[in-house]
């Protein structure tokens, strides 16, 4: 018997987002489900940008410490250390503004934030810290220091998102919107961005993120569902790329923290990048086009697993 | 696909003879559709519609069993793409590869045998030796099989044999096994095909692709194997992903047999790391078995956890088990917080203690997995619920307070709480889990101000 591919077919696309004001990027812009070549046009690999917080972080566990702990007090050396790493692109995380660490000013940060831009060209990401209120009072000063730059603001939530969107508009930048694990609330807060007049083609999904292990499986079938959602059943408010924040969740979990003596769990080097790879390499195949994580050595192995994929692309 | 009665119905002879003890061949129909009555009930039925019939009742990929009588395994049986459509079943296999002339082959069953690791109440290990037959010589791998078989005599095996003759001379001495019998090609396919039919054991064919693969299949099915593994030979990322949405498509969206079956994977890479990355793909993309070059203890640690969680069921909220667990070190002047034991708030919650630095006793209460309002509308989280909980949990021995932090949510039932746990004073904590290290620091600090 003749065996005939059993292709999909899709009714939507992701649009693609380019950002950066000197040296640019772009995602998104695929025409089929992760990675599936055969059927559907994926002009952008997905993006991976390096977390750089913009002062000294106070939960990074020893293995990023190894790593970071010499630049950490400058957000420029850092970044700078990443683009060494080979990164394509910064997440500037600004933990400074949380009530609960230092609860810095917006203007403090709006100055940190000039020196950064002045010294830093690759495209950037700006991410608050997850405080809805605080984010809501920092995050339109800070659109607005790096209007003209191109950036990606984020994360407005619902109960944010009116500021943030329209300042994020005013200064001309595209937008992460982040809703808690369901398709019915990304769809619901993309809607209502958009109603703001927000343009749909600069709006990026973060379903939310996690780690191996701790709530994985919500979020990859929530992207999975979201995927399915715009593209074979044409949903233009699920079509947006998404982002997967895995860093942030990953580094938090046990796993990537007990010391080589836990036997079980074998040496805690590895141990901290593979999980990280993991989650990351498995948000990618569900969906998601624009990573944010932290160590380099996971970096170059999701890298790897990138280029293995589009190997198969010409054939 | 199941056929409905109305396809049965017009596949019989419509003489409402009542042979089969019903009064209308339509009336039959309908009970054979919902499986309560037997094609074989009724004398005049084709054999067509019976091949029909047996054809409807096969999974779109079959189930295929293997291993010992105590450690038996099943693989394949998916009816689903996606899990969020249903439970993946039967997770995927892990299993060691092992050379028939590597000279510490006890080690290696060793580190199959120690593989065990606990995780959210399940315990997950390495389930398979493939035993290949890498020095060509049937002494060598009779020798090694024997090796396996005094260390580990439960232990499910998969034979990677390149003749039928080492395929017959092992199978001859595995007794009270079923192992899966890897090395079929296009150039074997008739000998191996017998050699399966013969012992009847599940056969792997191997051909470089899915299009290659096909006639193999059919002619192994013709020959009597109804038990086969597809092994699409990808050696790539890329190629595996799409090989297997290939394999998986064709079986569940098409219902083409001849790809309804399990498939094995090789894992490779040019490090540990990369190929934990390859196994991950075969975890999340359709692999039943995945067979690895080397196991280490972090590297299974991450393949058991995918596994684990891409095998979940989205239909039942994943749930921790009911008990006090400790955040950081906790003492007897420790705060002490309740909330339900649906995984993700108790992930939250726990992440978010741990941000404080603050040690806390933190209590868990069984609430069929059910998030803080849902239970608590659901009746599982209630007043007299919670009291039970705190007092038979043992917690109050820990203590040398009598302070409950309950969440924001249900702070309706602060008095009734108190009411029911004497001695006790309940707090009002937060409504989101963001909230809970501002809490917590105000609530020590307010506690050693007093």
């Amino acid at each position: 018997m003749k065996f005939s591919i059993i292709k999909e077919s899709y009714t939507g696309s992701v649009p693609e987002i380019t950002f950066g004001k000197n040296r640019k990027v772009s995602f998104g812009g695929e025409k089929s489900l992760p990675f599936l070549f055969f059927e559907g046009e994926h002009p952008h690999k997905p993006l991976i940008s390096f977390e750089v917080q913009d002062s000294p972080p106070q939960d990074y566990p020893k293995e990023l410490a190894k790593v970071y702990s010499s630049v950490w007090d400058d957000p420029v050396r850092w970044a700078k250390l990443c683009e060494s790493f080979g990164a394509e692109a910064i997440a500037l995380r600004l933990m400074s503004i949380h009530p609960d660490t230092t609860d810095a000013k917006a203007e403090d940060v709006a100055d940190k934030l000039k020196k950064f831009l002045n010294e830093i060209d690759l495209p950037l990401i700006i991410l608050g810290c997850n405080h809805t209120e605080k984010d809501a009072e920092v995050l339109p000063i800070v659109s607005d220091v790096a209007r003209g730059f191109n950036c990606i603001i984020g994360k407005a939530q619902e109960g944010n998102y009116k500021t943030i969107a329209a300042s994020a508009m005013a200064g001309g930048h595209s937008l992460i919107a982040m809703s808690e694990l369901d398709v019915n609330l990304a769809k619901q807060l993309n809607i209502l961005i958009t109603q703001m007049g927000f343009p749909a083609n600069k709006l990026i999904i973060d379903p939310m993120c996690s780690a191996l292990g701790y709530g994985f499986e919500y979020t990859y079938s929530v992207m999975e569902r979201i995927r399915i959602a715009g593209l074979i059943q044409g949903d233009p408010m699920l079509s947006s790329p998404m982002v997967a924040d895995v860093g942030f969740y990953v580094w938090k979990t046990k796993e990537t923290q007990a010391e080589d003596e836990n036997s079980q769990w074998g040496s805690l080097h590895e141990r901290g990048i593979i999980w990280e790879a993991v989650t990351a390499c498995s948000f990618l195949l569900s969906g998601a086009e624009l990573l944010i994580m932290r160590h380099p050595e996971a970096v170059n192995l999701v890298k790897y697993f990138i280029e293995d994929l589009i190997s198969t692309k010409e054939k | 696909m199941a056929l409905t009665g109305i396809e049965i119905f017009k596949l019989l002879p419509k003489t409402n003879c009542k042979k089969c003890g019903f009064p209308t061949c339509l009336a039959f129909a309908m009970k054979v559709a919902q499986g309560q009555a037997k094609i074989e009930d009724c004398p005049e039925a084709s054999e067509e519609i019976k091949s029909k019939l047996r054809d409807a009742a096969t999974p779109p990929i079959i189930e295929v069993q293997f291993g010992t009588d105590s450690m038996k395994l099943k693989i394949g049986g998916q009816n689903v793409l996606f899990r969020h459509e249903k439970k993946f079943l039967n997770p995927t296999v892990l299993a060691l590869e092992v050379a028939d002339d590597d000279s510490e082959i006890e080690t290696r069953i060793d580190e199959v045998l120690n593989s065990s690791i606990e995780r959210v109440g399940e315990t997950l290990r390495i389930e398979a030796i493939y035993l290949k037959n890498r020095s060509a010589d049937i002494s060598k791998y009779r020798d090694a099989l024997e090796r396996i078989l005094k260390k580990a005599p439960q232990i499910p095996l998969i034979l990677g044999v390149s003749s039928s003759d080492i395929a017959i001379d092992s199978l001859s001495i595995l007794k009270g096994h079923r192992p899966i019998l890897h090395g079929a090609t296009a150039e074997n396919i008739e000998e191996m095909a017998k050699v399966a039919a013969k012992f009847n054991v599940p056969l792997v064919v191997s051909a470089k692709g899915v299009e290659a693969v096909i006639p193999l299949t059919e002619k192994a099915k013709a020959l009597g194997v109804g038990d086969l593994i597809i092994n699409a030979e990808p050696k790539s990322i890329g190629e595996l992903l799409r090989d297997n949405t290939f394999i998986a498509r064709g079986a569940l969206k098409k219902q083409i047999r001849s790809v309804g079956y399990p498939i094995i994977t090789f894992a490779w890479g040019k490090d540990d790391f990369y190929e934990t990355i390859v196994s991950t793909v075969g975890i999340l993309k359709y692999s039943s078995i995945l067979v690895l070059k080397r196991t280490l203890p972090w590297k299974n640690l991450a393949l058991f956890t995918i596994r684990q969680n891409i095998y979940s069921d989205p239909q039942v909220p994943m749930q921790v088990k009911q008990g006090i667990y400790r955040v950081g070190e906790p003492d007897d002047k420790s705060p002490f917080i309740v909330t339900t034991n649906f995984a993700l708030t108790y992930f939250l919650v726990k992440g978010e203690i741990e941000n404080s630095k603050i040690p806390v006793w933190l209590g868990i209460m069984d609430c069929d997995g059910l998030s803080v309002l849902t239970a608590w509308a659901a009746g599982k989280f209630s007043a007299s619920k919670i009291a039970q909980f705190v007092k038979e949990s043992g917690i109050e021995e820990k203590l040398n307070h009598r302070e409950l932090i309950i969440p924001g949510y249900v702070a309706m039932l602060k008095a009734s709480i108190e009411d029911k746990l004497s001695g006790w004073k309940v707090v009002i904590g937060t409504k989101e889990a963001s909230g809970i290290p501002a809490f917590l620091r105000n609530y020590v600090r307010s506690k050693n101000d007093r």
